[in-house]
C-alpha cells in the first residue's frame, strides 16, 4: 500500500479544500453512472483483472481538481471522484494528464509508449497496473465515446473539442 | 521474390482482430499460461478465445500461429502437450516450438500442423536449423537477431525451409532462450516461466526531484532523471554502477528497439520469407500503427514502389531504434 497524499502535495496538483469538493459532488453520479453501465456492456473485462478485481487503484489526471479511486470488484464496482487531500490508501497509481489517460483507456495511445516518454507514471503494484491495462486493451469499442453518447450532442462535442485540444498540444 | 508475409503480434483478442483488420497476414498469439514467452498478467488467449479468434481470422484469409515457444522444466511436459492438442483441435495453422521435446510430440500427434522453429530455439547456423528440419519437419525457422543480410542469404542457400526475421520491436540481446538474468534476481525463468521481468517483482519509484527508480526483485535496474526517456524494466537494459566507471552506465544495452523497415527490400531480396513484428504485450495502438505502417510498406515494395514507412520512432523502447546486427556486426 502506498499514501499518495504527500506526493500529490509535493507536486503542488490542484484539488484540496472546498472547490475540490464541490467537484468531486458534481461529477459523482456521473461517475456512477459511467462505470455501471460500462461494466455491464462489457463484462468479459473483469476476467483478466483476476485477484486485482479488489485492488484500489487510484488514476491521478494532473490538471483536474480530484482522483478517480476505482476498485473494479464486479460484486461491488467503485469508481469516485476524490479530492487530492482526502485519497485513499492505493494498491496503485496510474498518473498523467487527463486526455493521454482517457486515451489510453480507449487504446488511441499506446501505455507502454506514454511510458518511454515519461508522460505516464506508475507506482505502487505493478502488477495490478498491467492486468487493468491489458483487461481494458481488450475492450471493444471506445469508453470515451460511450459516455458522451450519454449525454447526447452536447456530450459528443466536449469529448471532440477535447480531443482537438489534445492532438493540438501534441504537435 | 519472396511471399514477404507479415507476421503480426495478437496478445488479446481485440489486438488479434485488430492486427487481421490492419493488414496482417498471419498473427501469433498464445495460452494464459507458462508455454509461451509473454505470460503476462491480464495478457493471452483462453481456450474459448483462441476458437474465437481462429474463426475471425480465418474468415478473413489471415493464420493464426500458436506459440508454444517456452521449455518444459524436465519430467513437466503436460501443459505443453494439452496446449499443442487444444491448437490442433481448434485449427491453429503453425506451432512455433523451441524444445525439441515439444516438437516431436507435435511432429508425432499433429503431423497435418507446420511447425515453425522459434527464436528462442537460437537456431543460427544451417547444420542446426537442417537438424530440426529432417528430425521435426519443421517449415520455417525465425532467425535470431544476431545475423547480417549476406549472412541470411547465404543460410538461405543452405537450408530446406522459410527463413522468418523480425524487423520492429523489443531488442533483447542476449543468446535467445539462454538468457538467466531474471532468474538470477527473482527465481522465475525466462525461458520456462514464459516472464523476463514480471510485473510482480518491478517498482517504480519517483524521487523527490522528479526521477524515476525501476527496480526488479528489490534491485535498483536504473534511474531516469525528469526528462530523460525510459524503457522496460529488464536487466539487460539497465544502468549499473561498476569500480571502473564513474557514473553507472548500460553495461549490456541501452534501451532501444529493433527497426528494419529501411532495409525491406533487401531483406525481400536475400529470401526472407516473413516479416515478424514483435510485441504481443503492446496495446491495440501500437498494433494498429505498426502493421499498418509495415502493411503498406510491403505492399509497396511488391508493386514495385519506393517504400515510405511512418515514424515509428514514438513507439520505440526509450524512443531510439537500431538496425542492429542486421546492419554490421559491431551494433554493440
Ligand atoms: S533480460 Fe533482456 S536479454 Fe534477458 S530475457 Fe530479458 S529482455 Fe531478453
Amino acid at each position: 500500500m502506498i499514501s499518495v497524499t504527500e506526493q500529490a502535495s509535493r507536486t503542488r496538483l490542484p484539488g484540496e479544500g472546498a472547490v475540490a469538493r464541490l467537484a468531486c459532488a458534481v461529477v459523482q453520479p456521473l461517475l456512477s453512472r459511467v462505470v455501471r453501465r460500462i461494466a455491464a456492456s462489457h463484462p468479459s473485462v473483469f476476467a483478466r483483472l483476476g485477484a486485482h478485481q479488489s485492488t484500489d487503484f487510484l488514476i491521478d489526471p494532473v490538471e483536474l481538481p480530484f482522483a478517480l479511486h476505482l476498485r473494479p470488484d464486479p460484486r461491488a464496482l467503485v469508481l469516485r471522484a476524490v479530492p487530492r487531500d482526502r485519497m485513499p490508501e492505493a494498491g496503485a497509481v496510474i498518473r498523467g494528464k487527463f486526455l493521454l489517460l482517457l486515451e489510453l483507456i480507449d487504446s488511441e495511445e499506446d501505455g507502454d509508449a506514454a511510458f518511454f516518454s515519461r508522460d505516464l507514471e506508475v507506482s505502487g503494484d505493478t502488477e495490478a497496473v498491467v492486468r487493468l491495462r491489458n483487461a481494458l486493451d481488450d475492450m471493444d469499442g471506445s469508453i470515451a465515446e460511450e459516455t458522451a453518447a450519454m449525454f447526447g450532442r452536447p456530450g459528443r462535442a466536449i469529448l471532440a473539442r477535447l480531443r482537438k485540444s489534445y492532438a493540438e498540444a501534441r504537435t | 521474390m519472396s511471399l514477404a508475409e507479415l507476421i503480426c503480434p495478437a496478445g488479446t483478442p481485440a489486438a488479434l482482430r485488430t492486427a487481421v483488420d490492419a493488414g496482417a497476414d498471419a498473427v501469433y498469439c498464445g495460452f494464459q499460461d507458462a508455454t509461451n514467452a509473454r505470460n503476462f498478467p491480464g495478457l493471452n488467449f483462453t481456450p474459448e478465445e483462441l476458437a474465437a479468434a481462429v474463426a475471425y481470422a480465418h474468415a478473413r484469409g489471415t493464420k493464426v500461429l500458436l506459440a508454444l515457444n517456452t521449455y518444459p522444466p524436465a519430467g513437466k511436459v503436460d501443459l505443453w502437450r494439452q496446449a499443442a492438442d487444444i491448437g490442433a483441435r481448434l485449427g491453429v495453422d503453425a506451432f512455433i516450438v523451441a524444445d525439441m521435446g515439444v516438437a516431436d510430440y507435435i511432429a508425432r500427434t499433429h503431423p497435418q500442423v507446420r511447425l515453425h522453429l522459434s527464436v528462442q530455439a537460437a537456431a543460427s547456423s544451417p547444420e542446426a536449423i537442417r537438424y530440426y528440419c529432417e528430425n521435426f519437419g519443421v517449415k520455417r525457422v525465425v532467425l535470431p537477431r544476431i545475423l547480417t543480410i549476406p549472412e541470411i542469404r547465404q543460410i538461405r542457400t543452405e537450408i530446406p525451409c522459410e527463413i522468418e526475421t523480425f524487423i520492429f520491436g523489443n531488442h533483447g540481446l542476449m543468446v535467445e532462450g539462454r538468457c538467466s538474468l531474471t532468474n538470477y534476481l527473482t527465481g522465475q525463468s525466462t525461458n520456462m516461466d514464459g516472464v523476463c521481468s514480471p510485473a510482480s517483482d518491478v517498482e517504480y519509484r519517483r524521487e523527490a526531484d522528479g526521477s524515476m527508480s525501476s527496480q526488479l526483485a528489490g534491485f535498483t535496474i536504473d534511474c531516469f532523471g525528469p526528462e530523460e526517456k525510459a524503457g522496460y524494466p529488464t536487466i539487460c537494459k539497465g544502468r549499473y554502477r561498476t569500480d571502473h566507471r564513474e557514473d553507472a552506465y548500460y553495461a549490456f544495452e541501452e534501451p532501444i528497439s529493433l527497426n528494419l523497415s529501411r532495409l525491406l527490400p533487401e531483406l525481400i531480396d536475400a529470401g526472407v520469407h516473413a516479416f515478424k513484428i514483435e510485441g504481443r504485450q503492446r496495446s491495440k495502438s501500437y498494433v494498429r500503427g505498426v502493421v499498418s505502417a509495415f502493411r503498406k510498406a510491403v505492399d509497396d515494395i511488391r508493386a514495385g514502389r519506393q517504400a515510405d514507412i511512418a515514424d515509428l520512432v514514438a513507439l520505440t523502447e526509450g524512443q531510439k531504434q537500431t538496425q542492429g546486427a542486421f546492419e554490421t556486426k559491431k551494433w554493440r
